[in-house]
């Protein structure tokens, strides 16, 4: 057998076991996108819930909490940027991480300047070694991230924002993860957390958002006034206990780990979502390739008996002449 | 007797119970509270610690909380907790190792490995 006949055979079986891997990768990720989701839905009670008790809060307390009111010129703001642990997830960090620079520079055009938090270790690494100063790095946890993995970061961006923004601290969270659309769309997102924007609104808003994150400048209430007007009906007059104020301030804490928590689920749904389609191009391609490669080596292999017979024939007719002579 | 309350008991990532039921003791920063039908709206804090309810077949259901806060309106009481577990549900062994790993430190995870173990012990 020919070397060239030999090394077709040889990348013929390595194609088909890389085939073998990525069929096998787009299966899981597909089971995964269905239990993502089913976290998500397990998460919305919570939410809900949660949401209408600070509604009811809020319309009762003092609204001095750097959370909510937020300051004039906002100097400084963290950036938490959700990407992938694992790569084969197509373009899925990187597309997070040019938004994330986009907002960065957003930001830095008004002045600000900007702080990353950093979720999954694709994001980690592109930050780093672009030297980067991280004001917090969270890794291991982003095809299936817990309540607790929520908590820490939230901990994390309250303890930044409650400080004052001399001592290091910040003055707005902003957010940039992929949203769930369906299984074939996954969009990027960018959104301030804190201070607190409106809830519930449809998606041409929150896209609109990244473009006009500090267009609301103008007025120092600009992030109350929407809060109230996303709901309309009527709501209970509540007693609180002990008090409207104290009620909010432990109600916001447990509110921003709601939202990273929701976030990094929708994530975690886009980036199996993101894997799936990947792996899916990958064994496509593996079968065309595998295709060619096959046609190669039969062309090959005919070449080398078209050879052959040749010889064989060449062969036999010199010797017929030699014995005529 | 007045209507039956409707109760649903929420942490972060899950409903863990939802039902009917008569009554709802719980324990706020300022002493316990007890909920039955026709409570005027009330939304209060909770402390890590149990939550008890009785539900209209008249078995009691304790759930465990980690602190978070409690609704009340219409006979409908929602209790949010970022975590929660049914005492049938609580592993006592890593609440105790929880509670000896943490030590001094850890006010919030201190009381909620305490508050599992104080519902395990009652069941």
């Amino acid at each position: 057998m020919g070397a060239q006949l030999r090394e077709l055979r040889q990348r013929i079986r390595s194609v088909e076991s890389i085939k073998k891997i990525t069929r096998a990768q787009e299966l899981i990720a597909t089971s995964r996108i269905a239990r993502a989701q089913q976290f998500a839905e397990a998460a919305r009670p919570y939410s809900q819930a949660l949401v209408r008790a600070m509604e009811a809060a809020a319309e009762r307390a003092r609204l001095d909490n750097p959370l909510l009111e937020g300051v004039e010129e906002p100097r400084r703001s963290a950036i938490l940027v959700v990407t992938s642990d694992g790569g084969f997830a197509g373009a899925y960090s990187a597309n997070v991480i040019r938004q994330s620079e986009a907002l960065a520079g957003l930001l830095r055009d008004q002045g600000q300047e900007t702080v990353p938090y950093v979720v999954g270790k694709k994001g980690v690494s592109w930050f780093t070694f672009r030297g980067r100063e991280l004001g917090g790095e969270y890794v291991g946890f982003t095809g299936k991230p817990s309540y607790a993995d929520a908590r820490r970061i939230a901990d994390d961006l309250l303890e930044a924002i409650n400080t004052p923004t001399d001592e290091g601290g910040v003055d707005e969270i902003h957010i940039v993860s992929t949203h769930f659309r369906n299984m074939v769309t996954q969009e990027v997102r960018a959104r301030r957390l804190f201070p607190i924007m409106v809830e519930d609104v449809p998606d041409e808003i929150h896209q609109a958002e990244a473009g006009a994150v500090r267009s609301d400048n103008g007025g120092s209430g600009g992030s109350s006034n929407g809060r109230a007007a996303a709901r309309t009906d009527v709501l209970p007059l509540y007693e609180f206990e002990p008090s409207a104020d104290e009620v909010l301030d432990a109600l916001l804490p447990q509110y921003a780990g709601n939202l990273v928590y929701t976030a990094l689920l929708d994530a975690a749904a886009s980036e199996w979502a993101a894997r799936r389609r990947a792996m899916k191009n990958a064994t496509d391609n593996a079968g065309e390739l595998q295709e060619s490669l096959t046609r190669e080596s039969n062309s090959a292999r005919q070449a080398e008996i078209t050879q052959e017979i040749s010889e064989i024939v060449g062969g036999a007719d010199a010797l017929a002449a030699a014995g005529s002579e | 007797m007045a209507e039956d309350l409707n109760v649903e008991v929420v942490a972060a990532d899950r409903k863990v119970w939802s039902g009917e039921a008569s009554i709802v003791i719980a324990r706020t920063p300022e002493g316990e509270i007890g909920i039955m039908s026709g409570h005027e709206p009330v939304l209060g804090l909770l402390v890590a610690g149990p939550v008890t309810v009785r539900s209209t077949g008249g078995e009691a259901v304790v759930v465990a909380v980690s602190g978070g806060f409690l609704s009340v309106s219409e006979n409908t009481i929602a209790i949010l907790a970022e975590q929660a577990e049914l005492a049938g549900e609580i592993d006592v062994a890593a609440a105790q190792a929880e509670l000896a790993e943490l030590g001094e430190d850890g006010d919030g995870a201190r009381q909620w490995a305490q508050a599992r173990l104080d519902v395990a012990g009652s069941r």
